[in-house]
């Protein structure tokens, strides 16, 4: 049996799977401390599934915990970034993006030293190990823990990043560090942001964890445990502790990807509407497809792999023109929809009043929206289908009907019929799409380097790419009989004659439940 | 006139306009320059008419891939450098700084560079927009020579190139790019004063930050794609402006040939599945077809903005499913005599076409 939970940052969601049964769910509210809102949750699946503690395979976790935290500036650490860049790259300083509460909060300790790569691999400089010994001296007199360190075109080739580390690792031996290309991908900015994101969140990442596996204890629960990814692929807990920002975002991946496993199609659109927002994501073989511009987290820029969604705000609790029915949102209750929508006998005129109106939705009290005037009904239904209708249509990435996966508690919003589709799927369990989404969630590798054609013909090029992102994804945990290769990309670098082409690659497998 | 800060990102913006899809984004080149005003303050920006004959004008730009600069992010160091060796090589100090490219990229670093060394930068470039080779500015087209030509690099290493003109200048630095590691700051089109008022493209700059400005007021009254047209009406330049076609990109298709992005964009009209607009571009877009039938073409502005915030968005970044506007505008006459449309006209991207001016298309259409 696999367990399965997401914290949010309202109810806590929880899961239990036998092979690809669904043997009990439940929502629960989150607590302040996570722990108890946790046990409450895995307490009420095991009971319900006559199940005990040593039924469990593996327990997985989303959480969107460490995003808010760093959206809200809490729990934040102090830290130094080390750039290896020298004599290139100086134009900007670490941090320099950053918003000016964030920079007090992480403080402005940044370093730039010598080292760096071209983008063929050549070094710019040798890393000047003297220098880093400098640094290092340097930090540990300022009493910092944690460190980020960047180096130009790390993703080619990461030897002096790793070595740095080890050099500041000597000089103190409880230091943690975060090197930028075990994170992000090319464009050094955004990169280093991102490492330095996840270097603050180290002390609340041994928190969080800390109280999952407290859990777990009190629980009896000796699985081994896994957080989710952004990408819809496990790490466990360890991986974790190093880079929570890894967790960022993993809570609408988590939903596509459950919606994916409730239907059974692989490749459709999904339209999750919650009480405030409709997310729309696309689903190509049963991953996420991801975000090609760069995202802005908290007033920050990365380049961080995201989730492709489109929000548009449609949900449940969206407030609805009561003259003429004329606007939708995206004003919302919220999470006041049992006490301020009209079928609950509250005075607002809210889109669940309209669903339940045209009698598609059966929600309160059905004879409380009797008297709403019809016309002001269908205008408002023609609204909302509307918005759902361009938000499907903004999101397809070739022409022609898609099929089209409906979950959470706000897809009662939507008729039988939308435009641009030929399918509506509505699976049962819709409501807590996103454990199951961590229930199933697989085990990954990725890979993104510059290649030149010209040295390396495109085949082999391709064909290397992919042998290291399978490696990438064994050393994960992913059982290698079972890894599939889910995507290929191929950017030529402009301006460039030599053919020099950026190659990613990522390969998702099983996870194999002997390790840990 | 000054750029503070706040206006660096209207320039910015203006500049991704003006940039046609290349040129590389602003972003980063203006993240350089904000920080560069930080230590040293905005510099004066002086119009073409204030500039003395005798003054020595240098060009500082970056030339090369833009996914380069992504992670070697060039600064004033290095076009201090490439500037600093073409004074060397000329015996004549630098009384302001020139930008050759408005769109894109290059028209936030001559900026940058002239704020730190104190000197003033002229309202002016050599095309009004961007394209992707040395050769393809006014200053070649009214005989300048783009040589000698520096080239410099953050190890403090700088190239002389002295070639026999502009093109052969081109041939040999993109062949340099690849050995200094894809990108290089530049310097080239050494002129005095006299020679950059009669063959600079004189106020785009401002220009740039207008259009900006323009773009931004109009998002705040809801309307930035007809704010835009609106104000490009009201320039001397870029009067003739339209909104050739509004629809939803239904098609990217892009690959690298001779070190170029060459591909084709379709748009899909509105509620008319029938109606499609095919844009064609290497770098920058260069021309446009709807139904099969040309309707704008270089060295007219060829731009593809998001419908609904008027934000210019660059050809990497096109995407299936954006909803999209399409403007066209026409250019200064200076970029539409023969002599410039041999350099940068339909038949020098290899068209086999005459060059139509967009407001003449558009009364035929």
């Amino acid at each position: 049996m696999r367990l399965g939970i997401d914290v949010g940052g309202t109810n806590t969601d929880a899961v239990l799977i036998n092979g690809n049964n669904i043997i009990a769910s439940t929502k629960e509210a989150t607590s302040g401390d996570i722990a108890s809102g946790v046990i409450n949750a895995i307490s009420t699946v095991i009971s319900q599934a006559g199940a005990s503690a040593g039924d469990l395979e593996a327990v997985m976790i989303g959480t969107t915990q460490f995003t808010n935290a760093f959206v809200e500036r809490r729990c934040l650490d102090e830290i130094a970034v080390v750039r290896i860049c020298l004599p290139a790259s100086q134009a900007l300083q670490p941090l320099e993006d950053w918003p000016e509460d964030l920079k007090e909060k992480v403080g402005l300790h940044t370093y730039l030293t010598a080292g760096g790569y071209e983008y063929d691999g050549r070094e710019i400089a040798p890393l000047d190990e003297g220098d880093i010994a400098l640094i290092a001296a340097d930090l540990k007199r300022k009493g910092i823990k944690a460190v980020a360190i960047s180096s130009v075109f790390a993703p080619i080739c990461s030897d002096m990043e790793e070595r740095a580390a080890m050099i500041i690792r000597k000089e103190i031996p409880d230091v943690s560090i975060t090197l930028s290309s075990h994170i992000g991908t090319l464009g050094l900015l955004e990169r280093e942001n991102a490492a330095a994101m996840n270097a603050c969140l180290l002390t609340h990442a041994n928190k969080v964890v800390g109280s999952f596996r407290d859990a777990l204890r009190e629980l009896n629960i000796t699985a081994p445990f896994f957080m989710t990814q952004n990408d819809g692929t496990l790490m466990n807990a360890d991986t974790v502790l190093n880079f929570p920002i890894l967790t960022f975002s993993s809570g609408p991946t988590n939903s596509m990807r459950g919606a994916a496993w409730l239907s059974g199609v692989d490749d459709a659109l999904v339209v999750d509407i919650g009480g405030t927002t409709c997310d729309v994501g696309a689903l190509v073989k049963g991953f996420p497809r991801e975000s090609a511009i760069s995202v802005d987290i908290g007033g920050v820029r990365t380049n961080f792999r995201m989730p492709d969604i489109i929000s548009v705000g449609l949900g449940g609790g969206s407030l609805v023109d009561p003259q003429h029915g004329e606007t939708v949102g995206p004003q919302s209750v919220g999470y006041k929809l049992t006490e301020q929508a009209l079928v609950f006998g509250g005075n607002t005129l809210t889109a669940t009043d309209i669903a339940v109106a045209i009698g598609q939705a059966e929600v309160g009290d059905t004879k409380l929206v009797s008297k709403l005037d019809q016309t002001l009904v269908s205008r408002a239904m023609g609204r909302i289908t509307e918005m759902a209708e361009e938000a499907i249509d903004r999101m397809k990435t070739v022409e022609g009907n898609a099929s089209v996966i409906l979950v959470g508690g706000g897809s009662i919003l939507i008729g039988n019929a939308l435009q641009g589709t030929d399918k509506l799927l509505r699976p049962e369990h819709f409501a807590v799409a996103n454990a199951i989404g961590a229930a199933i969630a697989q085990v990954g590798g990725e890979v993104d380097r510059v290649y030149g054609y010209a040295d390396t013909p495109r085949h082999e090029a391709l064909a290397d790419a992919q042998n290291l992102a399978i490696e990438e994804a064994v050393s994960a945990g992913a059982l290698r009989e079972t890894i599939t290769i889910v995507n290929v990309e191929e950017m030529p670098l402009a301006y460039l004659p030599n053919g020099a082409v950026r190659i990613r690659v990522k390969a998702v497998g099983d996870l194999n439940a002997n390790i840990n | 006139m000054r750029f503070n800060t706040n206006e660096l990102e209207k320039v910015a913006e203006g500049a991704a306009f003006l940039g046609t899809g290349g040129g590389g984004d602003p972003y980063l080149g203006r993240l350089v320059a904000q920080s560069t005003y930080r230590r040293y303050g905005a510099p004066e920006i002086i119009d073409v008419d204030a500039l003395a004959d005798d003054a020595n004008v240098y060009i500082a730009a970056m030339m090369g891939a833009p996914t380069v600069m992504l992670e070697k992010i060039l600064g004033v160091p290095e076009l201090d450098l490439a500037v600093a060796a073409l004074e060397k090589y000329t015996g004549k100090k630098a009384d302001a700084i020139l930008p050759a490219e408005v769109g894109g990229c290059n028209s936030m670093l001559p900026l940058a560079l002239a704020s730190a060394r104190g000197l003033p930068v002229i309202n002016a470039d050599g095309m009004g927009r961007a394209f992707p080779e040395l050769q393809m500015v006014t200053f070649n087209v009214l005989g300048v020579n783009a040589s000698p030509m520096s080239m410099a690099n953050e190890h403090g290493e700088s190239i002389i190139i002295n070639a026999r003109n502009s093109q052969e200048t081109e041939n040999k630095a993109r062949k340099l790019i690849i050995d200094m590691g894809g990108s290089s700051a530049i310097s080239c089109y050494p002129m005095d004063g006299a020679t950059v008022k009669r063959t600079a493209i004189p106020g785009t700059l401002s220009l740039a930050h207008d259009i900006g400005d323009a773009l931004a007021a109009g998002r705040k009254s809801g309307g930035a794609v007809n704010a835009l047209i609106h104000y490009l009406r009201s320039t001397v330049y870029y009067q003739h402006a339209y909104k050739l076609f509004e629809g939803k990109i239904a098609g990217v298709e892009s690959k690298v040939s001779e070190g170029f992005t060459r591909g084709e964009c379709e748009i899909r009209a509105f509620g008319e599945q029938s109606r499609s607009m095919i844009i064609e571009y290497q770098n920058e877009n260069l021309v446009a077809r709807v139904n099969g039938k040309l309707v704008a073409m270089v060295p007219d502005l060829i731009c593809i903005v998001d419908a609904d915030t008027g934000a210019p968005i660059t050809t990497e970044r096109l995407k299936y499913g954006q909803r999209v506007a399409v403007i066209v505008a026409s250019v200064p006459p200076i970029m539409r005599s023969d002599a410039a449309l041999a350099v940068f006209g339909p038949r020098a991207f290899g068209y086999d076409v005459d060059y139509v001016p967009v407001e003449v298309l558009a009364v035929n259409d």
